[in-house]
């Protein structure tokens, strides 16, 4: 008789527990954890990010830029150097902190020597990251005619020009870090390495644009025709 | 008590009881299996609302511009990296440079205060995913985010469910693909996929699934 009297309360009891644990097992806390991954903003700072800019002067290992001439294409003592935090400043989420500024006068001090050797690899690769970061404005074959221009962007000149052919490999290089006209700089999207990868690219698109069949090897002639 | 119940409630009380065992039956199926996998459950094809109603499908697709231009760090680093304002800007200072649909963006440029998007691929934080492992090894980014290029806003379309990240990683010949065409958003896999896929496993040292079934891969 007791049995039967409780019976019903006990298994409402144990019901409304089991579904209390269940609820419980929908808390979140590991899921959402109060800690700082790439993105996540921050209440802490007037600008809301939580991956700070690098202080000025700090050098991150392997960013120490001791080459002049892989870091700015340039010869001579009156470069004026270029901070480090610049390609490093991609920890800044608002990306402002490298405003790009309009590269010097020419000097005449630009360098017309890769800073290291060109192979096979390096060429594809700067093929590549050509058709990446590049192509859209100056278009696969380097006439100035991407897509982006298509859709109204002030044309850049052709690459298949004399005053162009003739530029310094280093002029490419500083405009590619500091901007030219209308052209924004790429010193965060584009690591200086790739920089110079591409600059060999643009020259084979040069040669590809300027080749008359005496540059072909005579093996490969039978080929073109 | 013939009065109150005829003969033939017997019969619907005995089709009670099987109904009502279909019913848990269904309720835990629901429980553990299908609300859990559902679309609602995971979000997947909900529209999320940003600042600014970004179209991959127009970048991407109409305009042609490549993951990496954006995403620049996706073949180096676990996050693919969100573009600064100042990317936005490469362009959208001469295009589109006046437009209201803009001014969000250009009231980041101005201010220095980042767009605060609003994550579509959310993780729990206990899972440590790498984008660039997967882009070397192999796996294109349409076979986890579909094709974003069709997308003018975009869903999330993996469930991002532990079984879905397991079904890969118990057998990743299924979805590698050549790293040429990993960024390729409109790559068909071949008839011959899961021969390609050992091939491809073995050519880019992919590990065996007893390592990348193991708990402290994702999980730290």
């Amino acid at each position: 008789m007791w049995l039967r009297r409780f019976m019903p309360a006990a298994i409402a009891a144990g019901l409304a527990f089991a579904s209390a644990l269940l609820l419980a097992s929908c808390r979140q806390d590991m899921q959402d954890q109060p800690k700082y991954l790439p993105y996540r903003g921050s209440e802490i700072f007037p600008d809301s990010l939580s991956s700070r800019s690098l202080v000025e002067g700090t050098v991150p290992r392997g960013y120490l830029r001791d080459d002049q001439e892989l870091y700015t294409g340039k010869t001579g003592a009156n470069v004026a150097p270029t901070a480090p935090t610049a390609t490093a400043a991609a920890t800044s989420a608002s990306g402002t902190s490298a405003v790009s500024t309009q590269p010097a006068a020419a000097t005449g001090n630009d360098v017309n020597e890769f800073p290291f050797p060109i192979t096979r690899e390096i060429l594809d690769r700067g093929q590549e990251r050509y058709n990446i970061y590049c192509s859209p404005c100056h278009g696969v074959l380097g006439d100035g005619r991407g897509m982006i221009v298509n859709r109204g962007f002030r044309p850049p000149p052709t690459y298949h020009q004399d005053r162009l052919r003739n530029a310094p490999l280093g002029h490419f290089f500083d405009v590619i870090t500091n901007g030219f006209g209308a052209m924004p700089d790429y010193s965060m999207q584009i690591p200086p390495h790739e920089r110079w990868a591409i600059i060999a690219y643009i020259r084979a698109l040069q040669y590809s644009q300027n080749a008359n069949i005496a540059d072909v090897p005579p093996d490969q002639v039978q080929k073109l025709k | 008590m013939p009065q109150i119940f005829k003969k033939s409630t017997n019969a619907i009380a005995r089709a009670s009881i099987i109904g009502s065992g279909a019913i848990s039956v269904l309720a835990i199926y629901m429980i553990f299996i299908g609300i859990p996998r559902s679309s609602y459950w995971n979000q997947t094809d909900l529209i999320k609302t940003q600042p600014v109603q970004f179209s991959h499908k127009h970048h991407v697709g109409d305009d042609g511009i490549d993951c990496r231009y954006c995403h620049t760090s996706v073949e180096t680093s676990a996050s693919a990296g969100m573009p600064p304002t100042k990317t936005c800007m490469n362009c959208h200072s001469q295009l589109w440079a006046t437009t209201t649909y803009l001014e969000p963006v250009r009231e980041s440029w101005k201010t220095g205060i980042p767009i605060k998007w609003t994550r579509i691929h959310d993780l729990p934080d206990y899972v440590y995913f790498n984008h660039s492992i997967h882009i070397n090894k192999g796996v294109g980014c349409a076979t986890c985010h579909g094709r974003i290029d069709q997308m003018p806003l975009v869903t999330q379309v993996a469930s991002l469910q532990m079984e879905w990240c397991l079904q890969c990683h118990r057998a990743p010949e299924q979805y590698l693909r050549p790293r040429s065409q990993v960024f390729n958003m409109a790559y068909t896999p071949p008839a011959n996929q899961l021969e390609l896929g050992r091939k491809l496993k073995k050519e880019y040292h992919v590990l065996g699934s007893d390592v990348l079934t193991s708990c402290s891969t994702c999980h730290r």
